[in-house]
């Protein structure tokens, strides 16, 4: 089998691909929106401690 | 010996906990998908009826599962923090509904590209698709509904009980195809065994344990960041390392 004949999954490779690629596309979409929470809370703490040490 | 069930319950112990926890799940899901995925394109045969499009199969069913099983736990911990009234549970709650959307979500994208070669049709308002839709909309419901409420633990009651009565919909979309006549097939694995060819089985098993130890990981990197941004008036929130830095 070679590599063209892989990626025409028979004729269904749109669907095949479609399916597989949306789901990877979501997985990384999300980790990336979680980091970024994350990194906004931790964030957001920061401001308010740093803020509390000035008064 | 006497273990303190409720120690795990205080956001405080919880959060250091979950930290340690979350690679041990990411990882392991990172191998999973990999040999799943491996299984399912390189070693299991093709498909005699459907040829290759079958594949679509080793995602599909894992992530469907996903979807009803997260709303499940879900309804869990929004009915455990109604009931104890423990803030965490309804933190989980509010951490796994994002993700049980989106695999809801994929469920229905993977199950419309499978549709359309092998039905004729990217979507039918079938018992099976529409109960499936009902459940996306459900996740989104209750992510709204809680994000409407400004006062975080009246959002917790409010869409605690969204979540319990919505619950219903879970046994309905599994016993869809035996209750209704319907496009969508029955399940080829059951309790009682399968029909289905071994190399198959591997892959969708693994597909299935990496979607659902992804699931773990990401919702409690969720639920840290969730519990930071609720606690954060609290003492120990100020002194973590991360924050002191």
């Amino acid at each position: 089998m070679n590599w063209g004949e892989f990626f025409a999954m028979g004729g269904y490779g749109l669907y095949v691909w479609g399916s597989y690629g949306m789901v990877l596309f979501i997985f990384i979409v999300e980790i990336i929106l979680v980091r970024h929470r994350r990194t906004n809370a931790v964030e957001q703490l920061r401001l308010m401690r740093n803020a509390g040490k000035g008064e | 010996m006497a273990i303190n069930w409720f120690k795990y319950s205080s956001p405080s112990t919880f959060y250091g906990l979950v930290g340690k926890l979350v690679p041990w799940f990411a990882w392991p899901s990172a191998i999973l998908f990999a040999v799943g995925l491996y299984i399912g394109f390189f070693v299991a045969p093709t498909d005699v009826t459907q040829g290759e499009a079958y594949r679509i199969i080793f995602i599909h069913v894992p992530v469907s599962i996903l979807s009803m099983f997260i709303y499940l736990v879900m309804a869990g911990y929004a009915a455990l923090g109604l009931i104890f009234n423990t803030r965490l549970s309804s933190m989980m709650a509010s951490a796994l509904a994002p993700t049980g959307a989106l695999f809801a979500f994929m469920s229905l994208w993977t199950g419309a590209l499978w549709g359309k070669p092998m039905w004729g049709a990217w979507w039918v308002w079938d018992a099976r698709l529409t109960s499936e839709l009902v459940l996306l909309f459900l996740y989104l419901g209750f992510m709204a509904l809680h994000a409407a409420i400004d006062d975080p633990r009246r959002a917790d009651r409010a869409a605690a009980l969204l979540a319990i009565v919505g619950s219903v919909n879970v046994p309905i979309i599994y016993f869809s195809v035996q209750w209704w006549n319907t496009l969508h097939q029955g399940s080829t694995v059951k309790f009682s065994g399968t029909s289905m060819h071994v190399d198959m089985q591997q892959a969708m098993f693994s597909v299935l344990a990496a979607c659902w130890l992804y699931a773990i990981a990401v919702s409690l990197v969720r639920v840290r960041s969730i519990i930071l941004e609720r606690e954060r008036n609290t003492q120990w929130v100020t002194e973590l390392a991360e924050v002191k830095q």
